[in-house]
């Protein structure tokens, strides 16, 4: 069978299981004692196991499946979670995404686990000596089985196991099923009998064991002993409708039958020889539960709905695909457009007709295709969780993480550029924001920091805030570093207003904390941040209250692939200006035009602004304002800076699709891109930012 | 024995250039191009190329030789060098021929006024044309364009 075709699969899908352990591990450190948690992670755990096993990558397969163990001794009550193992889970989860990143990128996926390995099986051994005690209360089973003679089909726990769910009332099923002598997939079908029985109930012994099914080593038979609530043909149907299932035969069993089987089983029937393989290794596997099965049952029945039925049908698509169907489509919007002039020209009623209707279904298509575009911000923001806890715990600091707007949606390009700054952004909060738990006491806070991440829309665009209820900034302390460190001088520093204070902090090689500390305090972060945000088109603001918490709010434009433009003329040559940098379009008359320190001002809305030819910064060839006794001005803004562009005329406002100028005009000053217009023509998109000094 | 290569001959004044046909994306009459502000001379603009904007570069200014205005024969022949694609003004390009790499000698110090580590050999052909073989990679170099553009300033 070729590997290769499921190999994307697999990747893919192991990414989300790994997610999914993640963000479940994570759930039950708050909650430990819930068990429905335990279940979706062993859940998850033993689909990855399933998958890389049959996919051949062994490492993988075996530390899932170590974890797996553990987890399974934790949803049969027989562990409690603590610290030391939340961490080995951790530890292993890392592991196992090393491992996958390796098979990403073309390797086997091998890796050294030994010692995570061999902590997992620490875990395992002193919980057989716990364990002892939590199947002591049972005594009465115990010396039951005990009279019993001992047979190799089920050993004494698991015997007991079931006789107890038969006293009380609960269905036991011996299930003997047969594959097809065709059957290719061996170990997927039983994976997927076992599934099927897995969300009806609790499986309590296979044989061969579990591990043997899924390295396909058996014959066509295996057998299963199962505690369900569902009738026995309403199983059996199920069974058999997974395709290359030769047969199931479903028994249930009561007392009498069940000592029967075993009385048979060690009397040399059939299964004798594959159980006495099984038996050793399936010590670890069995599944014990006798208080938690039916409980931990029908909570399963009643979380699978929710976790089956809910799910988006969806495909993966590959991002390059997306990308051919985007310059595709602004083709089209190109065409489009020189259409409609043509049809504007001809005055044909029903040319115009047509390509008015197209006009309105290509506008459809526009709202269609940048939506496919759109990704959840959660793909940026589930791996947070994890990360402030892993921050939270080498600090030794207190920190709730809460997370709102996780389903907003923004442009893949956005989001691919995103994670980085806020990163930097959570990392500041959690070491220089929030106090450590001693000082936060003092200071009459609750022990346990708050970080809010929360992302919204608004308008065109999407905010992101990252807040908490830390010490705030020191403006005092910011200003004289600042001062210290040359960024303002001691003029400077007396006019600045507080905003202009905290926005320091963003300054190139500024940093605050007393002692560099390996998360943060190094001075590269933040102003990195901001250039980054800034590149993506957005913007950085900060609120802070000395004392009461600092919010980082971040504004992003909601994708980057097709904006609104002012379009102007600069005697031959047209260019773009994104609107979203415009504040106002006016004329003004050459006396206006004051002098300052030889520096062009022209006064503004109470303002005197600067003035900028575009005609010189852009090197006009065959313009130039001041032939001109009126001039058309752009009021532009970058921050809270203003200037004022001097242009030949306006043409009008487009939404026009961004386009790269490629990688061999990079960087070029105050151009940032470049669009098509409708007649087939490029004009260069003007940065503004660059106008602003 | 060397292996058979398809070749694109393009002309700058009297000589004869080829570049090879696998890297070459297409060809193309002249059309519009937007000029692109503070950028080498040789740096003519972009244009649209069905929707992708492509830059142009005259490779008669590229190489320093005498820029001459655009004919009827003027093309652009639109090359992908590993994650660049660039279009270069030439005087004609009308042929396609197969050379053997082995007829490929390497070039002497000048050529026609170029320098040789744009060239990747000289190849004869036919009745005693000579062919001149770009080395592509060399003449897209940035890093020498940021050098002559710090000259220029």
């Amino acid at each position: 069978m070729d590997m290769n075709a499921y190999l994307s699969m697999f990747i893919d899908e192991s990414n989300d299981h790994l997610q999914s352990l993640n963000e479940n591990l994570l759930r039950l450190e708050t909650e430990p004692e819930d068990l429905t948690i335990v279940q979706n992670i062993f859940r998850s755990a033993h689909t990855l196991k399933g998958m890389s096993a049959t996919m051949g990558f062994e490492d993988l397969a075996s530390l899932t499946h170590e974890m797996e163990n553990v987890l399974d001794l934790v949803r049969n009550n027989k562990l409690k979670m603590d610290s030391f193992i939340f961490d080995v889970l951790f530890k292993g989860l890392d592991a196992l995404e090393a491992m996958v990143q390796d098979i990403v990128g073309g390797g086997t996926g091998k890796a050294d686990v030994t010692s995570i390995v061999a902590s997992l099986q620490t875990i395992m051994k002193s919980d057989y000596k716990a364990g002892a005690a939590p199947a002591a209360p049972a005594p009465a089973a115990a010396a039951n089985a005990d009279a019993l003679p001992r047979t190799l089909l089920l050993d004494e726990f698991q015997y007991s196991v079931l006789k107890q769910s038969i006293e009380a009332g609960h269905h036991v099923y011996h299930i003997q099923v047969a594959l097809m002598e065709s059957c290719m997939l061996k170990a997927a079908r039983a994976y997927m009998v076992f599934d099927l029985l897995e969300r009806q109930g609790e499986i309590v012994k296979s044989d061969p064991s579990v591990q043997d099914l899924e390295q396909e080593k058996f014959d066509r038979f295996f057998t299963i002993f199962v505690i369900s609530e569902t009738e026995g043909e309403s199983l059996q149907k199920q069974i058999t409708d997974i395709s290359e299932i030769e047969s199931a035969s479903v028994t249930l069993l009561d007392e009498e039958s069940l000592m029967m089987l075993e009385a048979a089983a060690a009397a040399g029937l059939p299964q004798t020889a594959a159980a006495a393989a099984a038996e050793e290794s399936s010590a670890a596997k069995e599944q014990t539960a006798a208080t938690a099965a039916p409980a931990s049952a029908s909570k399963e029945r009643a979380s699978s709905p929710v976790s089956g039925g809910g799910v988006a049908r969806t495909i993966r698509v590959d991002i390059e695909r997306l990308d051919t169907l985007m310059n595709l489509f602004s083709e089209l919007l190109i065409d489009r457009v020189r259409l409609e002039q043509l049809a504007s020209e001809i005055k044909r009623s029903d040319l115009l007709e047509t390509v008015e209707h197209m006009s309105r279904v290509s506008s459809d298509l526009q709202n269609i295709v940048l939506k496919l575009r759109m990704v959840p911000v959660d793909t940026v923001f589930n791996r947070f969780p994890r990360m402030i806890r892993d921050l939270s715990k080498s600090l030794d600091k207190k920190i709730e993480l809460i997370i709102t707007g996780a389903d907003t949606e923004l442009d893949r390009t956005v989001i691919d550029e995103i994670g980085d700054p806020l990163v930097h952004l959570l990392r500041n909060s959690v070491d220089h924001g929030i106090e450590t738990t001693s000082e936060r006491i003092a200071a009459g806070k609750p022990e346990t920091g708050t970080i809010h991440l929360r992302a919204f829309h608004s308008g065109n665009h999407v905010f992101i805030e990252v807040e908490e209820d830390g010490k705030g900034i020191n403006r005092e302390k910011v200003l004289a570093t600042a001062i210290k460190k040359g960024i303002v001088t001691q003029d400077q520093a007396g006019t600045l207003t507080d905003q202009e204070i905290n926005m320091l902090i963003f300054a190139p090689g500024f940093s605050t904390a007393d002692k560099i500390s390996d998360i943060s305090g190094r001075g590269v972060g933040l102003d990195v941040v901001r250039t980054k945000i800034t590149s993506l088109g957005g913007n950085v603001t900060i609120d802070s209250a000395q004392g009461k918490g600092t919010k980082f709010s971040v504004q992003l434009p909601l994708t980057l692939s097709i904006i609104s433009a002012m379009l102007i003329k600069l005697g031959s040559e047209k260019y773009a200006i994104p609107l979203s940098s415009i504040v106002e379009t006016a004329i003004i008359r050459k006396e206006q035009i004051l002098n300052v320190h030889g520096n062009k001002m022209v006064e503004f809305r109470n303002a005197v602004i600067p003035l900028v030819s575009l005609s010189k910064v852009l090197d006009s060839p065959d313009y130039n304002e001041q032939d001109e006794d009126e001039t058309e001005i752009v009021v532009v803004r970058k921050g809270d800076k203003w200037a004022a562009i001097m242009i030949d005329d306006f043409i009008g406002q487009s939404e026009i699709v961004l386009k790269s100028l490629g990688g061999y005009l990079k960087n070029i000053n105050a151009i940032s891109g470049a669009t098509i217009l409708g007649d087939g023509y490029v004009a260069l998109i003007i940065d503004t930012n660059a106008l602003i000094k | 024995m060397g292996e058979e290569l398809k070749v694109i001959v393009f002309a700058l004044g009297s000589e004869e250039y080829g570049i090879e046909v696998d890297k070459v994306r297409t060809i193309e009459r002249l059309s519009p191009i937007t000029r692109v502000p503070k950028t080498a001379s040789f740096i003519k603009g972009v244009i649209n190329l069905r929707g992708v904007v492509v830059p142009v570069i005259d490779l008669r200014g590229r190489f320093g030789l005498t820029e001459t205005s655009a004919t009827e024969n003027s093309r652009i022949i639109v090359v992908a060098v590993a994650d660049l694609e660039v279009g270069f003004i030439v005087d004609s390009a009308n042929d396609v021929i197969d050379i053997n790499t082995d007829s490929i000698d390497s070039p002497p110090e000048i050529v026609g006024g170029i320098k040789a580590k744009y060239l990747r050999g000289i190849a004869k052909f036919g009745e005693g044309r000579l062919l001149i073989m770009l080395n592509l990679s060399e003449v897209l170099n940035k890093d020498e364009i940021i050098q002559l553009e710090q000259l220029e300033v």
